[in-house]
């Protein structure tokens, strides 16, 4: 082969790659891309203008009336949802690296066991977990109250998966044995050593159990049925629900719909490296 | 006795059993101390539904008398199971599901594969934009996903019907054959990116000498891709394959947010809306013995799909 075909296939490759990556990215952003110019709509403007194109800006009009409806309630859900999502993925990091540091680093009867235990709980379809929780839940007074929801999204079993894989990787054991000659306690050598250099993969931990609970939409749903409690997703779930009755809550959805994925979009791309990490890490093991 | 031997030389093999051979190692109740934060609301949470959900798929409400008696529950075998495998409503949302599963999830990974080789080639400018937009749909809930193509499907809203009717077609997204795959298209957007980050992150493990030597031979991009990346990768697509088997027995939030505008989504369109659906109707054994058995296909599924395909990869 001469370089001159090479080139020129390369070329050719070099056009179809960009076409079809251009095409997918279309497809990935369009639905993105319409709820941005709908949101700049009034309620109007949604069915008798052209859904991809501008026309009257009335985004803060939309935010005004988003956030006002119902005694603002929106607010308040906002506010749960922070509550679920980022508490919960912050007590649920903190035990799952606790729990997976331990089976990583100190050597115990039943380790093996445990971990198996634990790992099992990465299959179990967490759908099958909700109705069951319901019943217990309700027999205990817990049903419709935050704990609800808050308590079972702490327990990531796939975080614990993730905190023992970096562990190993992330904490050299003589770094440990030499802190214990120190006298540090296990706790302390944990808090001020081991927590250190975790902390990128501790992120990764995190990133993926808020997602998983801000995804959770089903747990919600089933346990929740005071208004004030709900998190963004089941709000603009019910609000969706009764668009046919009341044809003016639509642009409230869609402007809602906005509000609530565009700071974890932003999150997202500023943490991108974390994702990386950790995805490698499920994979390779 | 011969136990109780064989434990005793254990004992004295491991010196101080609990610690280790260092010396330095810490003590059982900070061990305990460690674990208990995770594992106490894991067996709560986690082990002690799946138990219930056990207990009460072998349980059955009975009446005392005629329609007037009054309810109690008792002991009833395998009756709850049967009940299962004899609903027509819980075999269709199968087969639905089963339909879903075998058509999105090979066209979704095989995008997401697609889109993987193509950002670990030469040939693409503007990499990690393209790797940030496809990534980005996994930022998005289910359900706001499901609301936001929901108005892209809607025959009043829709700028994309619009398009299509310009063209002289007429689709119908809702339509009673369409919508299943009108769902379908949604798992695909929200899934597509993370499963090729899962694979991406895969294809930038593999040193680059493997295929320099191919290179030098004259191999195009093409050959390296699919005869040296893919099977080298190929344990990151069975990962991802598993997972979107899982998810998608799962299948609760798209449809029911389509339910919303379709009239073509039935309550029990798939397992877990039929067993919300039966749950919601206060017969908790019956919905308690669909999850179990959604739990058992989900187990086999993805351990059978291991099994098989570790087997012809020769891991």
């Amino acid at each position: 082969m001469s370089k001159q075909t090479v080139n020129r296939e390369s070329q050719v490759s070099r056009t179809a790659a960009m076409a079809l990556m251009l095409l997918l990215a279309i497809y990935f952003l369009l639905p993105i891309y319409f709820l941005i110019v709908a949101a700049t709509k009034p309620q109007g403007d949604l069915a008798a203008t052209n859904g991809l194109t501008f026309s009257h800006f009335n985004l803060f009009e939309n935010l005004r009336v988003l956030f006002t409806r119902s005694d603002g309630i929106f607010g308040k859900w906002i506010v749960n949802t922070v509550i679920y999502a980022v508490f919960g993925a912050v007590v649920g990091t903190l035990i799952s690296a606790l729990c997976g540091y331990a089976l990583a680093k100190f050597q115990f009867r039943g380790r093996e066991f445990l971990f198996s235990v634990i790992l099992g709980g990465v299959l179990v379809p967490t759908t099958a977990l909700a109705l069951p929780l319901f019943l217990l839940f309700s027999a205990t007074g817990i049903v419709n109250t935050y704990f609800a929801v808050f308590l079972p999204s702490i327990v990531s079993p796939f975080g614990v998966y993730l905190a023992r894989i970096f562990a190993n990787a992330a904490v050299p054991q003589e770094l440990l044995e030499s802190a214990r000659l120190d006298g540090a306690g296990e706790f302390r050598t944990f808090f001020s050593v081991a927590f250190k250099l975790m902390t990128p993969s501790l992120v990764t931990i995190f990133l993926f159990q808020f997602v998983a609970i801000w995804n959770n939409f089903f747990l919600p749903m089933v346990m929740l049925q005071k208004e004030s409690l709900f998190p963004i997703t089941l709000g603009l779930y019910e609000w969706n629900g009764q668009t046919a009755r009341a044809p003016l809550l639509q642009e409230s959805v869609i402007t809602g719909s906005l509000v609530s994925i565009v700071p974890v979009i932003i999150l997202f791309i500023l943490l991108q490296r974390f994702w990386r990490t950790g995805l490698a890490a499920g994979s390779l093991k | 006795m011969t136990d109780i031997a064989t434990r005793a030389t254990r004992r004295v093999a491991s010196p101080g059993g609990r610690r280790r051979p260092g010396g330095g190692g810490p003590r059982a109740g900070t061990i305990f101390a460690f674990v208990i934060p995770f594992f106490l609301p894991f067996v709560l949470f986690y082990l002690v539904p799946v138990g219930y959900a056990l207990w009460q798929s072998v349980r059955v409400v009975r009446r005392t008398g005629g329609q007037y008696g009054t309810s109690y529950t008792t002991f009833g075998g395998f009756e709850q199971y049967t009940k299962v495998f004899q609903n027509d409503e819980f075999w269709s949302s199968v087969g639905r599901i089963g339909l879903f599963g075998i058509v999105q999830v090979p066209v979704m990974l095989f995008v997401a594969l697609v889109i993987a080789l193509l950002l670990d080639t030469p040939l693409l400018r503007l990499k990690s934009a393209f790797r940030i937009t496809a990534f980005m749909p996994y930022a998005v809930p289910g359900v706001i996903a499901a609301i936001m193509w929901s108005y892209l499907y809607s025959p009043q809203l829709s700028p994309v019907v619009d398009l299509l009717n310009g063209i002289g077609l007429h689709p119908d997204f809702l339509g009673p054959g369409a919508v299943l795959w009108s769902a379908a298209n949604i798992s695909t957007w929200l899934w597509t990116g993370y499963n090729m980050l899962i694979m991406f992150s895969a294809l930038q493990s593999i040193p680059q000498e493997l295929y320099e030597a191919a290179k030098l031979d004259g191999a195009s991009n093409w050959t390296i891709a699919w005869q040296i990346k893919v099977p080298i990768i190929a344990p990151s697509i069975i990962l991802t394959t598993v997972f979107s088997i899982i998810g998608t027995l799962q299948l609760y939030a798209e449809p029911a947010v389509l339910r919303q505008i379709s009239s073509n989504i039935s309550s029990t369109f798939t397992p877990n809306m039929l067993a919300y659906a039966v749950a919601s109707g206060n017969n908790y054994q019956q919905a308690a013995a669909i999850s179990v058995v959604i739990a058992v296909i989900t187990f086999v599924l993805s351990f059978g799909f291991m099994r098989l395909t570790s087997k012809r990869a020769g891991l």
